[in-house]
């Protein structure tokens, strides 16, 4: 298989590491290599991050190469603006469309979405926020939510089973029914 | 249960964990670090796992230490008491424990000893400066192994403690945040464990004490150990390798830490197969085994992260060959490399292939670096940018507050490092003071810091004479790093105790919260003639 390239980008305290954790423990349990870049300290505080994952076979670089990303995973729809610089002309949007102000600035939502149309390849919006919010009573399980998206609609090369797997290994027991809520929850959009 | 007590057969660790891996599955004893990221981690799952299990509880002790100098000589303390001991610290940790870290060289240690420190390309975690922690290998002969990934990092760990073991002299192992933020699956060995057993020797006087002119003969067994280790151990070890060995023409490179895979994933995209040696030793260097490959190609590059200490090597080792030695002309000396830098620095030698990356949103909001909601960081900054005179100076300090730089606060005129805002503000002060200027100074500081490093700077204020405020900011934690308890913690409030027997008169004790009494303390402090010290006292909610 080639290797697969994710990126996912949110804001400081999204929950990109727990959701880098999930899928990287679901890779080693199909047997699949799997090398992933994060940021702690100052770049987390509430500013963009960026994790880069990679899943195959004998990966090398725990970064990806600019425009080689296959799919990009945005928790917040500037942040996967922002990653623009790592993706190509094939590269799949997935993108949590609720918008998270940046200090100071006026949210302008025409122009954000302006912007996505702008995006090449294959975009889908998906209001991940008010979904969580409604069934699961906590938006905090967007990213989940999202990951299950990619995963039923066969945007990554994980299975379900491993992805369920995977989570009920990292995450801490208290939570693990309601992340798996959140796994099936994306089944049907 | 924590990822790195796993006992499956591999299990996926981040690089930090690794080490932490690394030394347990090689028995470990004692642990000391002061948290700096990107090496925080190390002492944070030291700290999470202390207590896991019988075993760890009996055999197993971690501590956080006042600062990096505290935190080693603590280390090298038990290790002379028979404990297998390790450090981790940040890059600009090794400066705070350089003073310690070079005589330790000197005496070598009973016991096996490894040092992990993280240096960090890129600015990611760090303001200070790009520092390469390299150099502490030629300055302390410290004998210093690369990692590129997590699997390398816990094999290192382990070799390094049995080099430490055998030449009784500690190892660095060197790692980056690009390495230490990696994860990817690691082969995991069994535990070890070994009671603690310590007995500190009185039998060789001279063993731990550097005095001349002993001093010099330590200096010269020194040296002649670092010949040993190069030609019985970084000559013949297998962290340095060949990659690719039959391919290619009359081009190879050299490349060292996680540029080695940066280097084969630039090859992979571009359709290469370049001959590579990857550097496991950064000292001693393995100078044969690079004379090997020199003997047969006719360009080298070498592909290094920060300044080109392994390119001048090659240059000089270089001269008795046909060979052209590249590097840094075609690669940054500033920031990280990145796999694309390599694939331009290729695409000079072999046909260049393009990047087809979309266009940048170059009207997109950037987003700063901020406080959480709810931090009392903006009470006090709010307060602060209301009531200081318009031409204050702001002095920075290391934590959360460095963030009063960035808009909409703007409150920071210089930084440094750890207690250097009171350092500095001290002669800005005293030199205003002497020229009759009276422009105020406002000195920020956290609670951390304060103990790191800030308790001599406000002695000197006071013994100097000066007078700028320094505001110390108490919110029980050491939060910048990832919210470790900071010194005193679970006893009575110390920190104005300390401040008052230093001999500061001016102190008073504010929850930020109440900004009336802040705005009228600042006012009146601004205009004490002796130093003064406001502590701003108000739980990060991170604290426990
Ligand atoms: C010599 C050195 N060691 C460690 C660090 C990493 N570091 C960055 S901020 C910080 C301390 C922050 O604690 P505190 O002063 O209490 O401020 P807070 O973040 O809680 O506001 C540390 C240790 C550093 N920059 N320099």
């Amino acid at each position: 298989m080639n290797n697969f390239n994710l990126i996912i980008s949110g804001v400081g305290g999204q929950g990109t590491i727990t959701l880098l954790k999930v899928i990287g423990r679901a890779a080693l349990l199909q047997g699949l290599d799997f090398k992933s870049s994060e940021l702690h300290g100052l770049s987390q505080r509430g500013g963009s991050v960026k994790t880069h994952i990679r899943i195959g076979e004998n990966i090398s670089s725990p970064l990806i190469i600019p425009g080689e990303t296959d799919l990009i995973i945005g928790l917040e729809p500037q942040e996967a603006l922002r990653t623009k610089s790592f993706a190509g002309k094939k590269t799949v949007f997935l993108i949590n469309e609720k918008v998270i102000p940046v200090q100071g600035k006026e949210v302008d939502k025409s122009e954000i979405e302006k912007w996505i149309k702008k995006i090449p390849g294959e975009v889908k919006l998906i209001n991940a926020f008010s979904i969580t919010q409604e069934k699961l009573k906590n938006s905090l399980y967007s990213g989940i939510f999202l990951l299950g998206y990619a995963v039923h609609n066969k945007l990554i090369p994980l299975s379900i089973d491993s992805v369920k797997k995977a989570l009920e290994e990292t995450i801490k027991p208290d939570y693990i029914e309601e992340n798996l809520k959140a796994l099936d929850l994306a089944k049907g959009f | 249960m924590h990822e790195v007590l796993d006992n499956k057969k591999k299990t996926i660790l981040l690089g930090n964990d690794a080490v932490v891996r690394g030394a347990l599955e090689s028995g470990v004893q004692f642990a000391a670090t002061y948290p700096g990221t990107p090496a925080s981690e190390i002492g944070d799952t030291f700290y999470l796992i202390r207590n896991a299990n019988k075993e760890l509880k009996e055999n197993f002790h971690f501590e956080y230490g006042t600062n990096e100098k505290v935190a080693l000589e603590s280390a090298i303390g038990a290790n002379f008491s028979g404990l297998k001991t390790m450090m981790s610290m940040k890059h600009f940790g090794v400066n705070v424990a350089a003073d310690s870290l070079l005589p330790l060289f000197y005496t070598g240690v009973p016991n096996g000893m490894v040092l992990a420190i993280s240096d960090d390309p890129g600015c990611f975690s760090s303001a200070q400066s790009e520092q390469n922690s390299r150099a502490y290998a030629y300055m302390a002969h410290a004998p210093m192994i690369e990692p590129a990934d997590p699997q390398e990092t816990k094999d290192y760990v382990k070799y390094a403690y049995q080099i430490s073991e055998k030449y009784n002299i500690p190892v660095i192992v060197r790692l980056t945040t690009r390495v230490s933020h990696q994860r990817m699956p690691v082969d995991l060995d069994d535990l070890k464990f070994n009671k603690i057993e310590a007995d500190f020797p009185k039998d060789k006087p001279d063993q731990f004490s550097t005095m001349p002119p002993y001093t010099i003969s330590q200096h010269k067994e020194l040296l002649e150990k670092i010949d040993k280790i190069r030609e019985q151990e970084a000559e013949v070890s297998e962290i340095n390798k060949m990659h690719n060995e039959d391919a290619g023409d009359d081009m190879a490179i050299i490349a060292s830490g996680v540029s080695f895979h940066h280097v084969m994933e630039a090859q992979k995209f571009m359709g290469l197969n370049i001959p590579v040696l990857k550097l496991g030793w950064f000292y001693p260097l393995p100078e044969k085994k690079i004379k090997e490959v020199l003997s047969k190609f006719k360009k080298i590059l070498v592909v290094e992260e920060l300044e080109d200490y392994v390119e001048k090597e090659v240059k000089i080792l270089a001269k008795d060959y046909d060979v052209e030695i590249l590097g840094k002309e075609y690669l940054p000396t500033a920031g990280e490399i990145r796999p694309e830098n390599v694939i331009e620095a290729l695409g000079s030698f072999y046909p260049p292939k393009k990047l087809e990356v979309l266009e940048e949103e170059k009207e997109l909001a950037k987003r700063f670096p901020g406080f959480c909601p709810g931090c009392p960081y903006w009470f006090l900054f709010n307060t602060v940018k209301q009531v200081a005179p318009k031409n204050t100076v702001f002095g920075g300090d290391i934590g959360c507050y460095m963030m009063a730089y960035f808009p909409p606060f703007k409150l920071q005129d210089y930084l440094f490092s750890m207690g250097s805002g009171i350092g500095i503000g001290h002669g800005v002060k005293k030199s205003l003071n002497l020229s009759g200027n009276n422009q105020k100074v406002i000195a920020f500081i956290g609670d951390s810091t304060f103990f790191h490093a800030g308790i001599p700077a406000l002695v000197n204020c006071v013994e100097n004479k000066s007078n700028p405020l320094i505001i110390i900011m108490d919110n029980s934690i050491t939060a910048m790093t990832g919210h470790q308890p900071r010194p005193g913690i679970d006893k009575e409030p110390n920190i104005e105790k300390i401040v008052s027997g230093i001999g500061v008169k001016n102190l008073k004790v504010i929850d930020p919260i109440n900004q009336e009494e802040l705005k009228e303390t600042i006012k009146d402090f601004l205009n004490k003639e002796e130093v003064s010290v406001i502590i701003s006292r108000r739980c990060c909610k991170f604290a426990k």
